[in-house]
């Protein structure tokens, strides 16, 4: 069971109280994009065995979306922070090099 | 004008935690900028109370306000003031972003009243609801068993539970059948 802290409310969500959102960090390309760019911002995901960056909204609670750090092998919360965010906080990254050195993810290490 | 109803219409089912309709409570979702001095005043004018922290209720009989979320109160004052409460909060906010709505008639509340109330919404919510880390003014949104719901800790022995009108007759048997079945003894 996996329990994801919510920032905006303060309290530890139980999965169910959550709706996943896939990944995090997605970069929108819109018209004028190449098809390249416009194929890889809508079908082409991470999919890791280790530490991940995901969307989570706290559906039967605030109703907000936040953002969850996580290790999708072990199930280990990193730390959630705030949506309106286009990368991790440093703290977070902290976070993960401190428990999986040499972690990469997307653009991110 | 029609007689309104509540829901349950005065259901009870009594027992050593009895769970109880609380009849008819006037409700507005009051939506914006909570740090909003108008906004604040207003909740003021039409419950007398102030703006409660993150994850409180303060409740003072009929008249009450909720935290659901960093943009969003839940107003409770007598079921036949709620219209003219939202007009109070139209007036004094005209101008601002924000949204009040009277959802009273959306909505069902219902008391659980007993020593071991407590573990009776713990059997069926995913809080933590020990004492030490849920206590008196706590208000929480969640979920009872299938269906959203949100409630907050009236006293020691009393919790308000909140759900929408169409899922009142489910969410009252799911708090009776959890209070008939008895105390689990985790939460002593
Ligand atoms: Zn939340």
């Amino acid at each position: 069971m996996l329990i994801l802290h919510c920032p905006y409310c303060g309290v530890d969500a139980d999965e169910t109280d959550l709706h996943a959102g896939g990944e995090a960090h997605l970069k929108r390309e819109g018209p004028g994009s190449t098809d390249d760019d416009f194929e890889d911002y809508l079908f082409l995901r991470e999919n890791p065995k280790g530490v991940h960056f995901e969307r989570w909204r706290h559906v039967y609670g605030c109703g907000k979306w936040f953002l969850a750090a996580r290790c999708t092998n072990t199930l280990e919360v990193f730390g959630t922070y705030s949506a309106q965010t286009t990368e991790p906080p440093q703290e977070i990254k902290d976070i993960i090099s401190e428990k999986r050195s040499g972690w990469s993810w997307g653009n991110l290490s | 004008m029609s007689d309104a109803v509540s829901a349950l219409n005065g259901k009870v089912a009594a027992g050593e935690v009895t769970v109880r309709d609380s009849g008819l409570q006037g409700m507005i979702i009051l939506r914006g900028d909570l740090a909003d001095k108008k906004l604040r005043s207003a909740c003021k004018a039409v419950t007398g109370l102030a703006v409660p922290e993150r994850g409180k209720a303060v409740v003072e009989g009929k008249s009450g306000l909720c935290w659901m979320s960093p943009d969003e109160l839940l107003v409770l004052v007598p079921y036949e003031q709620a219209g003219e409460a939202v007009a109070k909060i139209d007036e004094a906010l005209s101008g601002t972003h924000y949204l009040a709505e009277n959802v009273s008639d959306a909505r069902a509340l219902i008391l659980v009243e007993g020593e071991f109330g407590r573990e009776v919404i713990a059997k069926l919510a995913p809080v933590d609801l020990h004492p030490d880390s849920f206590g008196v003014g706590d208000f929480r949104r969640t979920h009872l068993g299938q269906v959203a719901a949100a409630f907050w800790m009236v006293d020691e022995d009393t919790f308000a539970v909140i759900c929408f009108r169409s899922v009142a007759e489910y969410t009252f048997n799911l708090l009776a059948a959890s209070a008939k079945a008895g105390r689990v003894g985790h939460l002593v």
